[in-house]
Order: C-alpha cells, then structure tokens, then sequence
C-alpha cells in the first residue's frame, strides 16, 4: 500500500520539499517555528531547517507580509504565514495595492517570488471571524496567482509550483481538510499552476469545485448516481489562472453546469467560470446553471445553523436535479 | 574626491532635481504632465545627502514625493520627465506615473503611494540582505503623516527585534496634506519621538543641509552595516510647492512660509561651498550646466513617442503577460 499523509503535514512537506532544493525559500509568520503553527502546518520545518530559515514573527500582518515583499524583490523566496484567511483583512494593502501592482506599475522593473499562506474556510464552528471562505477576495485583484488544494497531492504539488513561481500566490488551506489522508505523491511531484483536474468523470451533469467542495461535489456525485445521474466533478485547483479550458470541454459533454463554492454567492469565484461559460459556451448548454456558495451572511457559530449557511451534499443534489430535470 | 569637489557634486545633484521638479510643475501647467504630482523642491538635501551616505548596491524605498529620490539614485531627468508625460521612454514605460517613479537598476526599488507601506518592505529587504550575508542596508524616506499609520509602527517594531540593516528617514516637512503634522500628533517629533519605544536611535537633522544629512545618514548606514540594527532619522525641511498638483498652499502661515524659504538647500550648500573658497563663478558653472541638462531632457522627453498602448497587457506576470486563464 502507498504511503499515506494528512493534508496538514502535506502543508510542511510541501515546504520542506522545496526548502530542500533551493536555500532561498524562508518562512516566516506568527508561530511557525518551533510551535509548528497554530495548525501544525509548519511542524518540523524549524527542527530541519533552524532559526535561519523559518522565522516567528511579532502579531504584524502588514509587517509579516511588507517584509515578504521586500525580500522578493531582492532575492528571496519568502513564504509568508497569515495565520487565518480573515486575518488578510490587516494586511489587505498589499494584497490589493502593493504585491500585485508593483511590477506592472513600474514596467516590469521588479519581480516578486512569494507566497502567502493562510488557513481558509470554514466547517470547523470558529464562527465569524475566524471561518470565512475568502479565496473570492484575491480573486477581485489583477496580478495575484490563487491557488486551493483538495488533496494532500495536491498540497504539496501546489506548493512546489507556486514557491518556484516568480509571481505572488495566494495558497488557501482548507481548515476543514487539514485532518483527512491521501497518497504521498513522489519527489518531485509538481502540479503546474492552473491546470484543473477531471476528478470523477460523467455524462450528465458538470459540478466545479474547488478545495473542501470538491469533497462536497463527490459526495453529491455518490448520491446522484444510485438515481443514474451521473456527474462530472472537475477540480479548479487554482483560480488565476482559471483552467476555463477544462470548464468548457466538460460541460461540451454535460450540457449543464452547477458551480460548487464556499465563498458567499455575492462576488463568488463561480460567477466568473459561469459568466465565461455562458459567454463562451452558450450553444453548449441544456439548462440554466446553478450555483451553490455560501449565502450572504457572516459564518454562524452553531453546526446546525453554519451547515444552512454553507454548501452542503444536500444543497449540491437539489441544485442538480433542478438542472437535469429542466 | 576632496571635500570641495564633493560638495559641488552634490550641489550639482540638488540643482538638477530643481530644475527637474520645475519643468514638471510648469509643464503640469501647460497640460503637458497628466495626472498628479507631489513635488520635492525644498527637499533636495534630503535625498542628495541620505544617498551619498550609500553604496550602490543599497536598497531605497520612497514615496509619491518621490522624484528627488529617482533622481538621486541616478535615473535620469528625462527618463522621469517622460514618465510623467507618459511617453514611451518612461522610466516605468508610463505605466506608473509621478507617483510610482523606480530605479531598479539603481535599487530604488520603488516609489508607494499608500502612505506608510513601503516601510515593513525596506525592512524586508534588509531581511534579505541578511539572509544573502550581504552588507547592504536599505533605507526608506517618507514622511512625517507616514508616522501615524500603522505600518510604520509594526516596521520600527520588526526592524529593531530582528535588529535589520534599515534607515528610517522621515522628511519631515511639517505638514501631512493640509493639517499641521502637530495637530494630530501625540508628540513633537513625529519619527525620531517613537523611536525609543522600539530601542532604536534617532537623531533630528536639518534637513536642508546636505553635509549634515549625508552625515546623520552615513552614521547610521555604518551602525547598520556593522549589524547594530536600525536607526530613525527626522530631517527637518519644507516643501517649496503646495502638497500636489497645483496646490497653492494657503494653509501655511506666510511667516513660516518666508523662512524657509531664506533656508533653501541650494542656497545653504552654496554658502557652505563658498565658505570652502569656491568662487561664484565656479558655482555659475555648475548652475549653468544643469540648466542645459534639464533643458535637453525637457527637449528628449517632448519629442519620444506617446506610450505605447501594446503596454497595457505586459508586465502583470514574471512572464511578461497578462493571461489570467487557460
Ligand atoms: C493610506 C493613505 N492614506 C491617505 C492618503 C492620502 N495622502 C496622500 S499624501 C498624504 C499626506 C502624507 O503626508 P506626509 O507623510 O507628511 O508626506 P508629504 O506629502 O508631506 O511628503 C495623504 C494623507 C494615502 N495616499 N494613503
Ligand atoms: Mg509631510
């Protein structure tokens, strides 16, 4: 049987991996060394690699994140910790105005290598603050790369491309999938930005999912297809680039299209693949397309009322039948 | 050099940035120049006196008044012209305007208009030096509003816990946009009085005296090389011009105004070089041939061709594009 590993440690193999390989990659973030991260996403990583390389840093989102940017313009590779996707908010400028501009404003004169990883999602009742799906926010910026992964693979294939890539990625980890298991893909397993994943092939319907709604979509997917409903899951990875190429064959085949996201419906990333779709693909459509987001709420606290909020299997089957019975 | 030839290098640095600052603005007038600038005619000692104090292979940082510090670390008046009359041969290829004025080739690695967030970079890139084993040190000029934000804060705090190579020089010229820098101020020293909370030295300097710039800097540029950690630096000065465009300024007490005025850089550096034996007509000289160097780059910058459009779609990715899907 094939080695096994948990998403959460692929998170610290991933970087390990390509620490191994080139001496300027640099971690910092608050308590990524020798605690390992508030999710132990980093665990290990200080006892391999010293204080040399993997640095904690005081509660300063913008200062962890200004520095990150500093040091890729001068010949680092820094992958940079936000401990929790919300805590983005404290250091939006450079999301929004600083990292993605500052090579097209200056015509291409400087180039920033970094990544920033942040802990995504919700599922695990942290409530408001603390459980946004936010990977639609750094989708309303040019200039930024969004990478979500599903698997532990992934994790680590992801996490090779985008520490070698000398654009900034934003790499979401999915809180609730820190805990499940996958193959450990071999060294040198590189998944290339922007290159979506058929993961379940089908006839009948085309579900888009990304990160912990993959895991929804195949769970849908299970269910429709004791009704003979066969659905086809396509796994976005990365939304810039957006694989819209993959998008479009499969829903040539389907003929219908659902969207499944965890971000809210209001300026959620399936807007833009069904936009394209309908823009690009109308000819190939049987159905109206649905999507399935989160609604337009803060994340409640309790189970009961975060699962009315987010999407769910449930959620995911009704949205299409609605479709295949059009 | 001895310290005459010197000094009337850096004469010839400042009259330059003068005459530079001065076509823009009267070329701002004549429709020419689109958009916006800030000028820094009044704060020519600054920048001519902190970057003698550097080596080449030192990193700058700067803000939207920030055509003093291009200038300073050798891009050239025509290059910054024709930026900010968006011409082809733009320092930025008209892609970043007055506000956005880089040098990369010089390691002025950018000029930042969200007021403060250019500091947690610096310190960055000091990070960097760090980790290269260089001896370079960066050092970020902005201004007395810049010390009110919070990045400013967060940047003194990591500079002096990771004890960086960094030089914090705040221009302080008394006024944020309109609003006295006192006003809404919890101290009298905007910079170099919130240096102490971070353990960090800091020394008020006038800041349109070229020597005594270029020596509060130098003192601080070999503390950092020497791995003693950062330094503030408040240099005192005025700006010439209103805040931007054609600010007219009429919020400044017209006494205040006279003062520093009889306190202009230019003029102190004569004093100082004739004080040195130089003769005036010497100092003619050198007058004169920065006035037929701007004359020329005025010229140069008038007759380069318009942007070119195809520019619109390069430069958002290390690759040179644009494509945000596949
Ligand atoms: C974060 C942010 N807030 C407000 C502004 C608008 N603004 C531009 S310049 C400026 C004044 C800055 O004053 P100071 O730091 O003293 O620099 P100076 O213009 O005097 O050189 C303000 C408020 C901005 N660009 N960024
Ligand atoms: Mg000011």
């Amino acid at each position: 049987m094939a080695d096994v590993i948990t998403y959460r440690a692929a998170v610290s193999e991933g970087i390990a991996r390509e620490m191994r390989r080139d001496p300027s990659v640099v971690c910092l973030g608050e308590d990524i060394g020798a605690a390992g991260g508030v999710f132990k996403t980093t665990a290990g990583l200080f006892e391999e690699f010293g204080p040399t390389r993997i640095w904690d840093t005081p509660i300063s989102e913008q200062a962890i994140v200004g520095a990150a940017m500093g040091a890729a313009m001068t010949g680092i590779r820094p992958v940079a910790e936000i401990m929790f996707s919300d805590f983005l908010a404290c250091c939006w400028d450079y999301l929004a105005n600083e990292i993605p501009k500052v090579r097209y404003m200056t015509g291409g004169q400087v180039t920033v290598p970094l990544v920033i990883r942040t802990a995504n999602g919700g599922g695990l009742g942290f409530g408001a603050q603390h459980s946004q799906a936010v990977e639609n926010w750094a989708l309303t910026i040019p200039g930024l790369k969004i990478v979500a992964p599903s698997t532990p693979a992934d994790v680590i294939g992801l996490m090779a491309s985008a520490i070698r890539s000398d654009d900034p990625v934003v790499f979401f980890e999915h809180k609730g999938l820190f805990a499940g298991k996958g193959p450990l893909p071999p060294a040198d397993h590189v998944v290339e930005l922007g290159r979506a994943s058929v993961v379940r092939p089908g006839d009948d319907v085309t579900l888009v999912a990304l990160a912990s709604t993959v895991h929804t979509a195949l769970a849908a997917a299970d269910e429709l297809e004791r009704d003979g409903i066969s659905a086809e899951v396509v796994d976005l990875r990365c939304l810039i680039p957006m694989d819209l190429t993959t998008v479009l064959a499969s829903v040539g085949k389907t003929s219908r299209l659902v969207t499944v996201e965890e971000n809210p419906h209001q300026a959620g990333w399936g807007a833009t693949v069904v936009s394209v779709v309908v823009d690009e693909g109308f000819e190939l459509l049987d159905a109206p397309v649905r999507r399935v987001a989160s609604a337009n709420v803060p994340l409640p606290f309790a189970d009961a009322l975060e699962d009315q909020v987010i999407p769910t299997t449930d959620k995911v089957v009704a949205a299409v039948r609605s479709v295949v019975n059009y | 050099m001895s310290e005459t030839t010197e000094l009337l290098d850096l004469y010839e640095r400042m009259a330059v940035i003068r005459r530079t600052e001065k076509a823009a603005y009267d070329m701002f007038l004549a429709g020419l120049v689109k958009g916006t600038t800030h000028l820094a005619s009044g704060h020519e000692a600054v920048a001519v006196g902190a970057s003698a104090a550097l080596r080449p292979d030192d990193y700058v940082f700067a803000t939207y008044r920030g055509h003093h510090h291009a200038l300073a670390r050798g891009a050239t008046p025509e290059a910054c012209l024709a930026e900010l009359m968006q011409k082809s041969t733009g320092l930025c290829k008209a892609k970043g305007g007055s506000m956005h004025l880089t040098h990369a080739e010089g390691n002025m690695l950018g000029s930042y208009a969200i007021v403060g967030a250019h500091l947690p970079m610096a310190v960055g890139a000091a990070w960097s030096a760090r980790l290269r084993g260089t001896e370079q040190v960066a050092l970020a000029f902005f201004g007395d509003g810049a010390t009110n934000i919070g990045a400013f804060h967060e940047a003194l705090n990591l500079a002096a816990v990771w004890k960086l190579p960094v030089v914090f020089v705040c221009e302080n010229n008394l006024y944020m946009e309109y609003t006295p820098i006192g006003a809404v101020t919890a101290v009298d020293r905007p910079a170099a009085d919130r240096a102490p909370a971070y353990r960090m030295p800091a020394q008020v300097v006038d800041g349109n005296d070229v020597v005594l710039v270029r020596e509060a800097v130098a003192a601080a540029v070999d503390r950092a090389r020497a791995g003693d950690g950062p330094t503030v630096i408040e240099a005192e000065t005025y700006r010439h011009y209103g805040h931007s465009r054609t600010d007219p300024a009429t919020y400044r007490p017209a006494e205040e105004v006279e003062r520093w005025l009889k306190h202009d850089p230019i003029d102190v550096a004569r004093a100082r070089l004739e004080a040195l034996g130089v003769a005036p007509d010497e100092i003619s000289v050198v007058d004169e041939r920065a006035t037929s160097t701007v004359a020329a780059a005025i010229a140069a910058a008038k007759a380069a061709p318009d942007a070119d459009v195809a520019e619109a779609f390069t430069d958002v990715w290390a690759d040179g594009g644009a494509q945000w899907r596949m």
